[in-house]
């Protein structure tokens, strides 16, 4: 069949800086540039291009510009050349339209809606460069009141995780990213003293030395899931959803399915991955709670357990349920959230944003007198410090990155994660890809941006007169709505600005 | 000894070391004009050899027993004051018995000038002293380490 989709990109090369050192042709993994010798000639195959900038960003002379393809048609508000190029990609091929990353669409960010306030002249700002900050915080449960005997805490305290920077590592797994992509998050989280999640494709044994800063999960497909799993982790995280494909579940298709990573799962090398859509033992709030309290009895009731939902309508009473069931941590992750591969509709159309549903379940766990009962954590769409500073004051205990994490190494969000062709190394299935990604410069990497956050988070704490992040929890008077129409800042729980 | 070193495990065989090698040996220093402009072109020292998923630059493995100083008839190759296999172009007069006797392969032809290329682990001595195709490895896959022979 004829295929009437018309190319995403253009290539640029310009010819007078072009020295034809190929370059370009080795790195890309979508196999756009060829030499032609003959015409001792660079051409590209540009239907073929993905417009991840990899040739651009190491072709030594600069030659390469990759732009978006205009595709102009008659202009339609309605019909977008995107709509059009998936109708016929659909209509060529028949299939569900796959895709990778976050969604993608231009919903409400309500972030870039929120304004932060500084101290002047009623209140002293404070210097984060001569005046301790703290931002260390603990993710647990706490308990209802603290009982002091001799200057010290007396009782039961849950178990609790100390975190030296309010920014985990969401889960992403073995399989889903590479070895080494793996490694220099884990190896971040090390040297930040943070954690970093497995994802659901179990705990490779290389990884185990990372262990107090580790968290893992147990998912739908439960891969490699064993005593030690548990045992070894800093928390344990039960995943109900995630936020770029609420009730779905994942395939890790077979080829990807290496030795190691088989190794790794727990099952046949070679065979598909498949998590279900639902946990197939967990059908009630009260099947959750059984499930919980099997893993604190599994870990001796040392560890907290987290329970991972997507951001859904009612996320609130979900939350509550998910409180009262047993959890320690509940990680809200918004419809903005990342993923290996999802179905695009799925992706683009199926959850609520982050910040809604953190302001949501904040609120309801407060109304109902439980908020001390679990920690809240938020992921799906956290792109900077300041976003990482407004969900800490809509409710957040600690945030979940995933996406700038990824970016930091090198990711440019061309949404080709499931093809395994990633060109930087990150996604790739193929082991000459996958060695493109140094794990120590990506570990540099990813600690210079969280290290970097967490200085711009001191300035933002010390301009406000704050000088630690857990009172900035739930601090939402520092907060001010632009631009929002009434019902959204009802929920956000904040007052326009000039209020 | 000082030695250039590669990871095979991060090395992807991009083939930069080799661009900014041989423009580190052009007149000008520009990558354009000694791509685009030099004649004769230059030739770079080091090569990137690639077979299946493995890839590494290679380049003079500074020998210990280095029988390109023993083969070299016109004394162009020989060992300086720090026992570095060394090189002065000016004495070399194309005989390539060191290509033939180097048992790694690691010099080239710069057949255009009669004479081979080989490395001169050329980092200034005034800036960060890295050879140029350590110091443009996109994968830090080239480290240059200095070892006790």
């Amino acid at each position: 069949m004829k295929s009437f989709v018309l190319n995403d990109f253009i290539v640029e090369r310009d010819d007078r800086r072009c020295i034809r050192c190929q370059v370009c042709v080795r790195q890309c993994s979508f196999e756009v540039h060829r030499y032609d010798a003959e015409l001792d000639q660079v051409l590209a195959d540009e239907e073929k291009c993905v417009g991840c900038q990899r040739c651009a960003t190491f072709c030594p002379t600069h030659a390469l510009t990759i732009r978006s393809s205009p595709r102009e048609f008659r202009a339609n508000a309605n019909w977008r050349p995107e709509l059009l190029m998936d109708i016929k990609r659909q209509a060529e091929s028949g299939g569900v339209l796959l895709t990778g990353m976050g969604n993608d669409k231009p919903f409400r960010v309500y972030f870039d809606h929120l304004l932060l306030n500084a101290s002047q002249v009623t209140n002293p700002s404070l210097d984060p460069l001569r005046e301790p900050m703290e931002v260390r915080t603990y993710l647990g449960a706490k308990p209802a009141r603290l009982r002091y005997e001799n200057g010290r805490i007396t009782g039961d305290m849950p178990p609790q995780i100390q975190l030296e920077t309010p920014i985990m590592f969401s889960a992403m797994s073995y399989g889903a990213i590479t070895y080494n992509a793996q490694l220099a998050l884990m190896q971040a989280a090390q040297e930040l003293g943070t954690l970093c999640n497995t994802g659901e494709g179990g705990w490779h044994p290389d990884f185990r030395k990372f262990r107090d800063h580790v968290t893992v999960q147990v998912a739908s497909g439960r891969f490699g899931i064993d005593q030690d799993y548990l045992n070894q982790a800093a928390m344990v995280e039960i995943k109900i959803g995630q936020g770029a494909k609420p009730g779905i579940g994942g395939h890790l298709p077979g080829e990807k399915v290496t030795p190691l990573v088989a190794r790794t799962r727990m099952i046949p090398a070679g065979t598909d991955a498949i998590s279900p859509a639902p946990q197939h033992d967990i059908y009630s709030i009260e099947d959750l709670s059984a499930l919980i309290y099997a893993l604190k009895e599994a870990t001796g009731y040392e560890k907290p357990v987290a329970v991972k939902i997507a951001a859904v309508h009612n996320a609130a009473a979900i939350a509550s349920g998910i409180v009262r069931a047993g959890a320690d941590v509940v990680v809200i992750d918004g419809v903005r959230g990342g993923t290996g591969a999802a179905p695009k509709a799925i992706r683009d159309h199926v959850g609520i944003p982050a910040e809604l549903a953190l302001a949501a379940v904040d609120r309801r766990l407060r109304q109902e007198g439980i908020r001390n009962r679990a920690s809240l954590v938020v992921a799906g769409g956290i792109r900077c410090s300041a976003d990482v500073f407004k969900a800490l004051a809509l409710g957040a205990d600690a945030v979940y990155i995933g996406t700038a994490a990824l970016v930091a190494m090198g990711c440019t969000l061309c949404q080709q994660c499931y093809t395994g062709k990633c060109a930087w190394g990150i996604t790739s299935a193929r082991p000459d890809l996958a060695k493109r990604l140094n794990p120590d410069i990506a570990t540099r990497r990813v600690v210079n941006l969280v290290r970097a956050w967490t200085r711009e988070i001191k300035e933002m704490l010390g301009g406000m007169g704050i000088n630690a992040v857990e009172s900035l929890r739930e601090n939402r008077l520092q907060l001010r709505a632009v631009g929002l129409e009434d019902w959204e800042m009802d929920v956000l729980g904040v007052k326009g600005a000039g209020m | 000894m000082k030695r250039v070193y590669v990871d095979p495990d991060v090395c992807m065989g991009c083939g930069l070391c080799e661009v900014y090698c041989l423009t580190q040996h052009s007149r000008s220093l520009d990558i354009l004009k000694a791509y685009r402009q030099e004649k004769p072109r230059p030739v770079a020292r080091i090569r990137v050899e690639r077979h299946g998923n493995t890839a590494f630059g290679f380049q003079c493995r500074q020998c210990s027993e280095p029988l390109c100083v023993y083969a070299c008839v016109s004394g162009a190759t020989f060992l300086d004051d720090h026992g570095q296999v060394a090189f002065d172009e000016s004495r070399c007069i194309g005989c390539w018995t060191c290509v033939l006797a180097c048992p790694y392969g690691a010099i080239a032809r710069d057949d255009a000038r009669e004479r081979v290329a080989r490395c001169d682990l050329c980092g200034d001595p005034q800036g960060d002293g890295l050879p140029a195709c350590v110091r443009n490895c996109p994968n830090e896959a080239l480290s240059v380490r200095e070892e006790a022979v």
